[in-house]
């Protein structure tokens, strides 16, 4: 299979249920398109490379957010999120929506940008900062700091931020 | 005719194209790999990932709702 020789890194700053998929979409399809690919996690995407995920989301903040219901399209006021159990109903709701639309869980997307052989790279700082350690982390990051990044952004030819 | 097919119905994207790579491993050079998807954005994603892979998208088609694809692996 031929190659356009084009490669591509993404920086991954967000870990909510709905922030996850944009990076890992992009990484798997890249990577099955033949470019070679990194992400760098920092920040709140680092908890994206835990062993156990339990991704949730909130309508906090987020007029966007309208799930369909009953040929409608429901939204959340800003009050209502901070009920306990909202955020956790509203995640339900949205994996239940996901199952049945046919689309993957991050856990699949994760598993086959391991397998696609996407270069994963802690953030260093973040790690220390969230006190975490690669015994926490699925096989395969490497850990690396902001030179690592532009270094490799420098021999990429798509440079994202999510 | 195909030497392999792949049931991508029901699966959204990028399913369709992840599964579609995974799969034309599983077929020689110059075979064939039939797709069938229900997701109408993979019209547009096969013709992408052939022009980007070098793979031939040799026909598609729609039938009730099932959208069939054959590619033709590159040497």
């Amino acid at each position: 299979m031929s190659s356009e020789e084009k490669s591509m890194s993404i920086i991954v700053t967000k870990g909510s249920l709905d922030w996850a998929y944009p990076p890992f979409i992009l990484a798997t399809t890249a990577a099955a398109m033949g470019l070679p690919v990194t992400m760098f996690f920092t920040f709140y995407g680092l908890p994206l490379l835990l062993k156990d995920l339990n991704l949730q989301l909130t309508a906090a903040g987020n007029p966007a957010m309208k799930m369909p219901m009953m040929g409608a399209h429901m939204g959340l006021p800003n009050l209502l999120t901070a009920v306990p159990g909202v955020d956790a109903a509203c995640t339900k709701m949205m994996k239940n929506l996901m199952a049945k639309k046919g689309v993957a869980s991050i856990e699949e997307l994760r598993d086959l940008a391991v397998e696609a052989e996407v270069r994963l790279i802690a953030c260093q700082m973040t790690m220390d900062l969230f006190e975490y350690s690669l015994e926490d982390m699925i096989e395969g990051p490497e850990l690396g700091g902001a030179a690592t990044y532009i270094e490799v952004a420098t021999e990429s030819d798509i440079n994202l931020f999510i | 005719m195909a030497d392999h097919t792949l049931d991508a119905k029901g699966l959204n994207c990028p399913l369709p194209i992840l599964k579609a790579r995974k799969a034309l491993k599983e077929v020689p050079d110059n075979g064939i790999l039939e797709i069938l998807a229900t997701d109408p954005g993979a019209v547009a994603d096969f013709e992408a990932f052939c022009r980007q892979t070098g793979n031939e998208l040799m026909e598609h088609s729609e039938d009730d709702g099932i959208y069939r694809f054959l590619i033709k692996k590159s040497a």
